[in-house]
């Protein structure tokens, strides 16, 4: 029997993924903008959950939105990333560089 | 119903309006020719609805089901948002004209964050939280990125888009946390399940990781390492406008979270509070120390005052809200003012921005030395400045609730930070000479600067009445 605490598990690990994701990765932002999507789909695992435990519909309501801004999110960070690799001909993590810190 | 929820709710639906209809007409009539007007057009509907909320009846009303609020508390956040808002368009077009960026996207996206950050802070539920601080931060990313033919500008848009959406992540994960474990998203359904003095288990971790999200937005230490850097990078017009008006705003939302949704456990989220406070206080006055760039050393200042005002939050008390929202219009009426100044350092036309191009302004410019030099005396808190009168009540407030390291702690940390403000001072008076920075045109920024060392100084006598207004508004969350 699969239940909440399954899914709860699922998502937390999902969720630490995303965060070692953007951490780690040495390599390229591209690696970086899939962390985030996925850390906003463990949050929509989590409250799809709860809101299937609950019997309560505002757990789906909250997830519609978060897609909704997720994309809107990813169209954005891809649009900053198109400007930056015009001006630096670079998408690797070590190039973001310019300013120290 | 209907009907009366959207007048509730009018000021940010005017708002969205207005930058629509502004996007079609920049769209519709194509090139940036329209840019100014619409600049000075979108200050004018800031200063309207400024008013229009301010004077509204004060009542608090909730609409749409209890998702949003408009109590004493949001109307005076919305009306510094506002007027921060405006301060900075204004201070920042002949700048963009200068530097040939005067884009008619500029107005429309300050706009569109504005309304985000009007949502922020009546928000009264989880979804309306999220909702508007995303209008507000997506809003923020592409400005930050807004000259785009720039290195610097493109990486700063990228590192805050990066650490921005991971906080987003982190406060939604704690979103979905306080959810499952209270059964609802309004904060008042959430103030209803905590029974006694301590939050379940569940409760804290959702908590813990939402206020880390919000953590960042305000740009409080251990979640700071973007400022320096998105503050150096972004146009400085942009910057001034993030070191203004969405700290007010995501401070607001952050009172609103904690009172009105966790207000029985004050303990609990009390001590993530201080942590936070106490941190960005000594990390912001030391990290300053060693900055030559007055932008990153704006940023660095930033976050010490974010740690100032997060100590009345810290306090859990009507005394400690109200101290923190003085505070945070003190603080947004300083940095309008040395932006404002900022803006207005070229040298043979080009934008400069290291401290050593202060050197002698006594000479140059000594009306705008001598304005410059107030503010800084006041955002070193000496006294009689506004500034000192507004830590002077944040340490009082959090004496009162019995956190007397953190009042220690404050006081050290606003010796040290007095050290790099007073170093420009010493720049501007007694410094070396070098040639003198431009003194043409940009008379609206010039303006600007010394009406807000007016206003530290004159304040000095009654805050001219905002302090009444606080009260008011502090009154309207706690209870």
């Amino acid at each position: 029997m699969v239940g909440l605490e399954h899914y709860l598990t699922v998502a937390a690990a999902l969720f630490v993924i995303g965060i070692f994701g953007i951490f780690l990765n040495r390599k390229n932002i591209i690696v970086i903008l899939m962390s985030i999507e996925l850390i906003l789909l463990s949050v929509n695992i989590n409250l799809v959950a709860f809101s299937s435990h609950l019997g309560d519909l505002v757990g789906q309501v909250f997830t519609m939105f978060v897609l909704t801004v997720a994309a809107a999110e990813a169209a954005i960070g891809l649009a900053i990333l198109v400007t930056f690799f015009r001006n630096r001909g670079t998408i690797d993590v070590e190039d973001v560089n310019v300013m120290k810190g | 119903m209907t009907s009366v929820d959207l007048s509730i709710a009018l000021p940010e639906i005017l708002l969205s309006l207005w930058a629509m209809v502004a996007l079609m007409a920049g769209a519709y009539f194509g090139k940036d020719r329209l840019a100014q007007a619409l600049t000075w057009a979108t200050v004018a509907v800031f200063i309207l609805l400024a008013v229009l909320i301010g004077v509204q009846e004060p009542v608090s009303q909730s609409a749409f089901g209890g998702l949003f609020v408009e109590d004493a508390f949001a109307r005076f956040a919305k009306m510094a948002i506002l007027l921060a808002a405006a301060a900075v368009l204004v201070m920042g077009m002949d700048y963009l004209e200068r530097t040939k960026m005067m884009k008619f996207e500029y107005p429309i996206l300050v706009s569109l964050a504005t309304v985000g950050m009007m949502v922020m802070v009546s928000a009264q539920d989880l979804i309306t939280l999220y909702m508007g601080l995303e209008l507000q931060s997506l809003a923020l990313y592409v400005l930050a990125a807004f000259r785009r033919d720039s290195a610097k500008a493109t990486e700063a848009g990228l590192k805050y888009f990066v650490l921005g959406a991971l906080a987003s992540g982190l406060l939604l994960y704690g979103a979905s946390l306080v959810y499952g474990y209270s059964g609802t998203t309004r904060f008042e359904g959430i103030a209803s399940v905590v029974h006694g003095d301590h939050l379940p288990v569940g409760l804290l971790m959702g908590l813990a990781f939402m206020l880390a999200g919000l953590a960042f937005k305000i740009s409080a230490v251990p979640f700071h390492m973007w400022t320096p850097d998105v503050y150096e990078g972004s146009p400085t017009p942009v910057t001034a406008f993030f070191a203004t008006a969405p700290k007010v705003a995501a401070m607001g939302l952050l009172a609103r979270l904690v009172f009105d949704g966790f207000g029985q456990a004050p303990g609990d989220w009390g001590q993530i509070l201080g942590f936070l406070a106490g941190a960005s206080m000594v990390v912001g006055a030391i990290g300053a120390l060693g900055q030559r760039n007055l932008k990153r050393l704006m940023a660095y200042s930033s976050i010490s005052h974010m740690g100032f005002a997060l100590l009345g939050l810290t306090a859990g008390t009507e005394a400690g809200v109200k101290a923190t929202l003085l505070y945070m219009a003190i603080y947004v009426t300083m940095s309008v003012g040395v932006f404002a100044f900022m803006l207005t350092m070229r040298r043979e036309g080009r934008p400069v921005q290291s401290i050593d191009d202060l050197n002698l302004l006594s000479k140059a410019q000594p009306v705008q030395a001598l304005a410059l030099l107030v503010l800084m005396f006041s955002l070193a808190g000496v006294p009689p400045l506004i500034g000192f009168w507004a830590k002077f009540a944040v340490l009082a407030a959090v004496i009162g609730s019995g956190y007397v390291v953190l009042a220690v702690i404050g006081v050290i940390a606003s010796v040290i930070g007095a050290f790099y403000y007073l170093r420009i001072v010493y720049f501007m008076y007694f410094g070396t000479e070098i040639d003198p920075l431009d003194d043409d045109g940009a008379p609206a920024q010039r303006w600007l600067t010394l009406a807000a060392a007016a206003v530290t100084v004159l304040g000095v006598i009654n805050l001219f009445g905002i302090e009444g207004a606080a009260a008011v508004a502090a009154q309207a969350l706690v209870n």
